[in-house]
């Protein structure tokens, strides 16, 4: 046996711990930041967190109230963002992972569904706000839901195709081997293989959408009072926040803190929903 | 006595590709077929016969083609573009390859089992009544008949009767690919492909498939691509040895495993290949 | 014919071989021995052909544990499977073979006392030239996997068979001739029945030899010249 030449040995044990010493670093300072922030905001929304809050309106400034309909807002807009981009982004994902897997085609819309999926949303706002603000002459609930959609469809494509791609050929060569025609094959076989990840990509897409401010700014504007008229302004939690966190106002301040912690907290859950979701599951 | 040796010729039965059909007749017919993967010739010139009623195994070396061979008898290759055949095709006188076969009727009269078990993400009852359903208006209780008959053939109903509501996939290895063995059975086909059926599976499981397959002959035409050459020995009545493409000897499992007419064959067979 | 992938299989074969190569001879030298023993009337030399017959089973029993073991650890197909096969056969030829020398060789020491002349002998020395000659060729055969030399062998044994019929005539006339010669005569009968089996070992062989080879039995009848059955009633009857 040769013998191990020590000095190379130890340098490179002082060089791994050297490079261990600064990764460990860096994840700390960046986790430090989370940890502050999350502090923060649970110690200033808490302190605000009443039952007031998802019972009443938001106040006229100077006045103490609730965050009712920008909470109601918000669900409103993206069940209906979901309820339009989740069919479209599922059907062409599943366009580009069974029918044209070798099409050009699909090289085409997974480059530009890759650009959509990156695009500032500041930009899909104004695009709504040019096609349907613009033209209808003021601002909507059925816009803010429109650009919300616009951002969820690229997410359910993307992760529709990814879910379907790992669904392996095996699987579809076996439905096929049956007998069973292509669209029964992606219908009652793909589908069901790749449900886990779908519905994590629906779920990750409603997290995106739930904190997204700069397309409703342009779109759904706000609404300071009740409504549930898609055709007006309506209020939603990030325009509120927005607004209440900017102003000179005590109370709106507070219900700005209060707002954040509730989405910080519906964003979290459905993370976490997503990973239990997506994690390989253990059969049973 | 010099003479009377030299008179004395002795007769080497002639063993040809040719095999003496006897009773049997020819379920599948494979002649002058080429198949392409682009402008990649993977066949050239197939002919061969697939008796009824006989297993009928593929053997070669990875890549010689036995599997795509296998994966033209259902079409399975219409499943991806740019591959091709070309030639001549029957199943009882049928053509397999034209342009008016039904590919999904096909497929239910020629079944197929795959190397890797291939359950579908569903109870052990639906992974076999979903196929069933396809082709059969049946009422629930014929259903489960058909469901009950299909997982018997297969050896596997005693192990599952009791938890017919439970996921395919948690069965084991061996119990899958017996489920998926089911589940091809139930369509009620005529042929069944097996495509390295026991590769994934441990010697009882793969002792179990071999006893398996002895039973299904009575009732179906299959045909067994596989990589081990006892397997093939043990469960096949007709071997074909392919190399790089080409058919290299056809004929009866017993005379190709003691005495093969090819040398190439008969290299491969002793493992003195390469 | 390349080598297997497995170099190990190859020596196992190779090993296999040479054992029965080993085993042909020592079969050839106890075939020689024994009926110089009887030529020669030497008792020693036929005591030690006895002694030489539990070297030749040892061999048979390692031939026979190197070819089961070689089969259960390779699954040997085609022309391995026939080869390994074809050494246990051969070994149980051979082995017989060694059996009928060694009683050739007790015979001897059993005639001990008695003096025979000497040209009542020459006949089955014949045959026992002609069958050493044929298991020489027939090893030969094996050992060079050469069908036609095997064959040539296999339609050779009609010849032993005729000098055999013709000896035994022979010893029955010396019988009819003077009775006291009839003890040694039953003996070298049996001698010369003895070396005609021998014969037919290397026949069996010579079939061994081409089913190694071909992968098939002879589709062929034997000729055959062995009328040694009918020849003692014939020349009973004549006399």
């Amino acid at each position: 046996m040769p013998v191990p030449n020590i000095s190379l040995y130890s340098r490179r044990r002082r060089r791994n711990s050297i490079a261990m010493t600064l990764s460990i670093g860096a994840t700390l300072f960046g986790l430090a930041w989370l940890v502050l922030i999350l502090a923060v905001l649970l110690w200033k929304g808490f302190s605000g967190l009443s039952l007031a809050v998802f019972t009443e309106m938001t106040p006229p400034p100077g006045s103490a109230g609730g965050l009712l309909n920008p909470i109601v807002g918000s669900l409103l807009l993206t069940t209906l963002a979901v309820l339009i981009g989740t069919p479209i982004g599922i059907l062409a994902g599943t366009y580009m992972a069974e029918y044209g897997r070798h099409d050009r085609l699909t090289t085409v819309v997974r480059f530009i569904n890759d650009i959509l999926l990156s695009a500032p949303s500041i930009v899909i706002g104004l695009f709504i706000y040019e096609i349907m603000v613009y033209p209808m002459g003021h601002f909507s609930g059925w816009a803010g839901a429109v650009a919300l959609a616009v951002i969820v469809i690229p997410v359910v494509v993307r992760t529709t195709e990814d879910m379907l791609l790992l669904v392996p050929d095996t699987l579809r060569e076996a439905a096929a081997s049956i007998g069973l025609p292509r669209s029964l094959m992606i219908g009652r076989i793909a589908y069901r293989a790749a449900r886990a990840g779908m519905v994590t990509g629906v779920l990750l897409a409603i997290a995106r959408i739930t904190g997204e401010t700069a397309p409703l700014m342009f779109t759904a504007l706000n609404n300071q009072f009740w409504s549930l008229n898609l055709n007006a302004p309506i209020a939603s939690l990030p325009a509120v926040i927005f607004q209440f966190a900017l102003s000179p106002y005590k109370e709106w301040q507070q219900l700005a803190w209060t707002g954040a912690l509730i989405i910080t907290l519906a964003v979290l859950t459905l993370s976490i929903t997503a990973r239990i979701l997506a994690a390989p599951r253990k059969s049973t | 006595m010099s003479n009377a040796a030299a008179n004395v010729r002795v007769p080497i039965a002639t063993h040809t590709a040719a095999v003496d059909a006897g009773e049997m007749t020819e379920k599948i017919s494979i002649r002058n077929l080429d198949f392409y993967y682009g402008d990649n010739r993977a066949l050239k010139n197939i002919n061969v016969s697939l008796y009824r009623n006989r297993v009928t195994a593929f053997i070669g070396p990875s890549g010689c083609g036995k599997s795509t061979l296998l994966r033209i008898l259902n079409r399975m290759y219409d499943l991806y573009p740019g591959q091709r055949a070309v030639g001549d095709v029957k199943f009882d006188g049928e053509d397999i390859l034209g342009p008016s076969q039904d590919i999904n009727l096909l497929r239910a009269r020629i079944g197929m089992v795959f190397q890797k078990p291939t359950p579908f993400p569903m109870t052990i009852y639906e992974n076999i009544a979903f196929g069933v359903r396809l082709y059969d208006q049946l009422s629930k209780s014929e259903l489960d008949g058909r469901v009950e008959h299909a997982l018997r053939r297969a050896a596997l109903w005693d192990e599952v009767k009791d938890k017919l509501g439970a996921s395919g996939l948690s069965l084991s290895g061996g119990q899958q690919q017996r489920l998926c063995i089911a589940r091809t059975v139930a369509v009620r086909p005529e042929v069944i492909l097996l495509d390295e059926p026991c590769s994934a599976l441990d010697p009882i499981s793969t002792a179990k498939i071999e006893e398996l397959i002895d039973e299904l002959k009575n009732d179906y035409t299959l045909v067994i691509v596989t990589h081990n050459m006892q397997q093939a020995a043990r469960v096949s009545d007709f071997t074909a040895f392919m190399y790089l493409g080409e058919l290299i000897e056809f004929g009866e499992t017993s005379r190709m495993f003691t005495s093969p007419n090819d040398q190439r064959t008969q290299d491969y067979i002793t493992g003195r290949f390469g | 014919m390349p080598d297997h992938t497995a170099k190990a299989f190859d020596s196992d074969l190779l090993d296999l071989a040479r054992m029965v190569a080993e085993m042909g001879g020592l079969a050839e030298k106890q075939i020689a021995d024994s009926v110089d023993a009887l030529v020669k009337r030497d008792t020693a030399l036929a005591q030690r052909v006895t002694a030489l017959d539990a070297t030749i089973d040892a061999l048979q029993s390692g031939i026979e544990e190197k070819a089961i073991l070689t089969i259960a650890r390779r699954q040997p197909m085609a022309v391995d499977l026939r080869e390994i096969v074809g050494a246990l056969r051969l070994a149980a030829d051979l082995e017989r073979i060694g059996d009928l020398a060694k009683n050739i060789g007790k015979r001897v020491i059993a005639l001990n006392s008695e003096f025979p002349p000497p040209k009542l002998i020459r006949g089955v020395e014949h045959m026992a030239h002609l069958v050493l000659s044929q298991l020489k060729s027939v090893l030969d055969a094996y050992a060079r996997r050469d069908i036609n030399k095997a064959m040539a062998v296999w339609r050779g044994d009609e010849e032993i068979d005729a000098v055999c019929t013709s000896v035994f005539r022979e010893l029955l006339t010396y019988m009819m001739e003077d009775p006291r010669n009839i003890t040694f005569c039953i003996h070298l009968m049996f001698c010369a029945k003895n070396i005609e089996r021998m014969g037919d070992h290397a026949t069996n062989i010579a079939e061994t030899v081409h089913y190694m080879i071909e992968g098939r039995q002879i589709a062929d009848q034997r000729p055959k010249g062995d009328t040694t059955s009918f020849a003692a009633l014939r020349s009973a009857a004549d006399g």
